[in-house]
C-alpha cells in the first residue's frame, strides 16, 4: 500500500513540475494545484499508513489498546488543503488579471520587469 | 507572561481586522494604523526587556502539553526579530500616511499591513515547525495582496513572478515538514532538537536540512534563487516595498538561522560549509547586479541580495562571533534598508522618477534628504564609524579567527564594491545638476507635499537615521545583545528546557 502511494507521490510530483516549467498560465497553476496535492499526499504517506484502526479509546479504557492511525498527519493535511485553496485562488485571480490587462498569453512575453 | 508572546501577533490581528470593519473611513484607518503599530512596538519591546532579564520563555497555547500543542516561545534571536519587525511597520506605517495613494488606502492597504505584520511576527514567536508553515503563509499571502494592491501592469508582472516562486518555496517547505513529522514523529522545534540529536540516520537528515536550505534560501533570496526579488521589489509603491526590502527576506534568514543551529547541527562540515558557499556566491552575484542596474530602488533589491549573503555567512562560519556577527548585521541592514527605500520615495516625489538619470541636484534641493541617504548608504556600505562597518568588521574578524580567509576577502571586496553603487546614486541622483524635466510630474504634482504630509514622510527616515547613527557610535550594548542572542543560539539546551519544561 505504501509502496503504491509512494509511486503515485512521486508521479504528481514529477506531472506538477513538469506542467510548472512550461509557458502556459494554465499549465502553470495546474501544476501548482498537482504539486500541493502531492505533497498533500506525501505528508499522509510519509506518517506511516494504518487501515482501518480509527484512532478511538474504547468505552473504560484510558488510553488505546492497539496501535491507531496517527490523527495529526490528517489534521496538518487539512490545514495544508485550506490554505493551498485559499491561496492558488488568489494565483489565479492575479493570472488571469495580469493576462487580461497585459494581452500576453506566454510567460515568455513577461520579461518588462526583469532586469 | 503569556500575554507578552501573544501580544506581538494579536495587536497587528486586532488593528487589522478593525480597520476592515472601518472600510469606508480612511481618516479612522490611518488612525487606527498608527496606534496599532505603535503598540505593537512597545508590546515587542516589552517583550525583549523581559527576555533579556529572566531568559527564554515558552508557553503553551491552549494549555496543551508542550510537544502536542502549539508552542510560542521567544529567546533572545527571537525577541530582537520581534522589535525590528514592530519598528519597521511603525516607521513604514507613519510614512504610508503621507505616501500612499487614496485608492490602495480605501482598498484596505492598513489591514493588509497589519495582516502582515502580524505573520512576521508569529514566525519570530513560533515554537512549532508546521505553525511556522502557517504563519509564513499569513505573512505570504498578505505580501501578494500588497504587491498586487492597485493593480499597475508591472505590479501585476512582478506579482506573478513573486507568487510563483514563493508558492514553490512553500511546497518545498511542506515537504520538508511531512517527511520530518514520519522521521521523528513530532512538530515541535524543541523536541525536533532534542530527539534529532540522539541518533537518526545522518543520510536522511542532510536530505531534509538541504530542502529546509532551498525552500528557505527561495524565501530569504540566495544565491540561484533569487530571481523573484529584483523582478518584483521595485514594483510596489515605496512604503509596500520598504517593508517588504526591510522584513520578508529576513524572515527567510531567521528560519534558516533557526533551523540550522536548532536542528541541522549534526553534520556542521557538510551543511554549514555549503552555506558559507552560498552565502559568498550571494554577496558577489548580489553586488554585480546591483552595479548594473540605473533604477534607484532596483539598484536597492539587488543590494538586499548581496546582504543577505552576509547574515548567511555568520550562519555558514558557525560560531559564537560569527553568529553574533550575522544578528547584529541583520539588526543594522533592516534598518538601513528601509531606510534607503524610503529616500527613494521622497527622491521620486520630488523629482518624478526613479531613474537615475533623471534625477539630480538633490543635495542642493532637498539637503535633510540628503543628510539621511548618506548616513544609510555609507552604513550599508560598511564605512567607519557607521553601524554597517561594525557589522562587517565582526564577519570578518569571525572569519579571520578560524582562517576563513576567502571568504573574508570576499566580504570585503563586496564591501567595496557596495560602496561604488552607493556613490553611483549619490553622484548621479543628489549631486550634479537636476536634468531639465525634472519638475514633479504626474503623480507627484497629485500629490503635492503638504507640510503634515511632509512630516510623515520625513519623521520615520529620521528616526531611523538616528538609530543607524546609534548603533554605529555606541555599538557596544547591541553588539552585547547579539552576543547573548548567539550563544542562546549555539546552546540548545535552555531553549529546549524553557519549551518542555517539565516534561520528560
Amino acid at each position: 500500500m505504501e509502496v503504491l502511494a509512494a509511486i503515485v507521490v512521486g508521479g504528481l510530483f514529477g506531472a506538477g513540475i513538469y506542467l510548472l516549467l512550461s509557458r502556459s498560465p494554465a499549465r502553470l497553476i495546474i501544476g501548482l494545484v498537482l504539486l500541493s496535492n502531492a505533497i498533500n499526499l506525501l505528508i499522509f504517506v510519509a506518517a506511516g499508513l494504518v487501515r482501518g484502526k480509527p484512532p478511538l479509546i474504547p468505552t473504560g479504557a484510558l488510553s488505546a489498546i492497539e496501535t491507531t492511525a496517527d490523527p495529526l498527519p490528517q489534521a496538518l493535511i487539512l490545514t495544508a488543503i485550506v490554505i493551498s485553496f485559499g491561496v492558488l485562488a488568489f494565483a489565479l485571480v492575479l493570472f488571469s488579471r495580469t493576462f487580461k490587462s497585459t494581452a500576453a498569453t506566454s510567460l515568455d512575453e513577461m520579461k518588462t520587469t526583469d532586469t | 507572561m503569556k500575554l507578552l508572546l501573544i501580544l506581538p501577533i494579536l495587536i497587528p490581528l486586532a488593528t487589522a481586522a478593525v480597520c476592515l470593519l472601518f472600510w469606508r473611513h480612511r481618516k479612522v484607518q490611518r488612525l487606527l494604523g498608527t496606534l496599532g503599530s505603535a503598540a505593537h512596538l512597545a508590546a515587542a519591546l516589552v517583550l525583549l526587556w523581559a527576555v533579556r532579564q529572566e531568559g527564554i520563555f515558552a508557553t503553551q497555547l491552549g494549555n496543551w502539553p508542550a510537544p502536542f500543542g502549539i508552542t510560542l516561545v521567544a529567546d533572545l534571536f527571537s525577541a530582537i526579530m520581534t522589535v525590528l519587525a514592530a519598528l519597521m511597520g511603525f516607521a513604514v506605517g507613519v510614512y504610508a500616511l503621507g505616501s500612499i495613494d487614496s485608492n490602495r488606502e480605501s482598498f484596505g492597504y492598513y489591514s493588509f499591513f497589519h495582516f502582515l505584520l502580524m505573520g512576521v511576527s508569529g514566525v519570530f514567536l513560533t515554537g512549532d515547525l508546521f505553525n511556522l508553515y502557517v504563519w509564513f503563509e499569513v505573512m505570504l499571502m498578505a505580501s501578494f495582496v500588497l504587491l498586487a494592491l492597485g493593480g499597475e501592469k508591472p505590479q501585476l508582472e512582478g506579482a506573478i513572478k513573486y507568487v510563483t516562486l514563493n508558492l514553490i518555496s512553500s511546497a518545498l517547505f511542506l515537504t520538508a515538514l511531512g517527511i520530518l513529522y514520519g522521521m521523528v514523529g513530532t512538530l515541535n522545534m524543541a523536541d525536533l532538537s532534542r530527539q534529532m540529536s540522539n541518533g537518526m540516520h545522518p543520510g536522511v537528515v542532510s536530505t531534509l536540512a538541504m530542502l529546509f536550505l532551498v525552500a528557505f534560501g527561495i524565501k530569504s533570496a540566495l544565491f540561484p534563487l533569487f530571481s523573484w526579488l529584483p523582478a518584483s521589489y521595485h514594483t510596489p509603491p515605496v512604503s509596500v516595498s520598504a517593508i517588504f526590502a526591510g522584513l520578508l527576506t529576513k524572515v527567510g534568514v531567521y528560519t534558516l538561522i533557526r533551523v540550522f543551529s536548532l536542528l541541522f547541527h549534526q553534520d556542521v562540515g557538510y551543511t554549514h560549509t555549503l552555506i558559507l558557499v552560498i552565502a559568498g556566491l550571494t554577496m558577489v552575484t548580489g553586488v554585480l547586479g546591483a552595479m548594473a542596474q540605473n533604477e534607484f530602488r532596483r539598484i536597492l533589491s539587488f543590494h538586499i541580495i548581496s546582504q543577505v549573503g552576509y547574515m548567511i555567512m555568520g550562519l555558514g562560519l558557525f560560531t559564537p562571533l560569527a553568529l553574533a556577527g550575522s544578528i547584529f548585521y541583520i539588526m543594522h541592514h533592516i534598518i538601513v534598508k528601509t531606510n534607503l527605500f524610503l529616500v527613494s520615495g521622497v527622491a521620486r516625489r520630488l523629482q518624478g522618477s526613479y531613474q537615475l538619470d533623471k534625477l539630480g541636484g538633490l543635495s542642493q534641493s532637498a539637503p535633510g534628504l540628503t543628510i539621511i541617504f548618506i548616513i544609510s548608504a555609507f552604513s550599508l556600505a560598511g564605512m567607519p564609524p557607521l553601524s554597517g562597518f561594525w557589522a562587517k568588521l565582526i564577519l570578518v574578524k569571525a572569519s579571520l579567527d578560524i582562517t576563513g580567509y576567502l571568504i573574508a576577502a570576499t566580504a570585503l571586496a563586496v564591501g567595496l564594491l557596495t560602496l561604488f553603487s552607493m556613490a553611483k546614486i549619490w553622484a548621479a541622483a543628489f549631486w550634479g545638476v537636476p536634468p531639465e524635466e525634472a519638475t514633479p510630474v504626474g503623480e507627484a504634482i497629485r500629490f503635492q507635499l503638504t507640510p503634515s504630509k511632509k512630516m510623515a514622510l520625513y519623521l520615520p527616515m529620521i528616526m531611523l537615521g538616528l538609530l543607524t547613527v546609534t548603533i554605529g557610535l555606541m555599538s557596544e550594548p547591541f553588539f552585547e545583545l547579539a552576543t547573548q542572542a548567539a550563544e542562546q543560539l549555539l546552546n540548545p539546551a535552555a531553549y529546549i528546557r524553557a519549551v518542555l519544561e517539565g516534561i520528560k
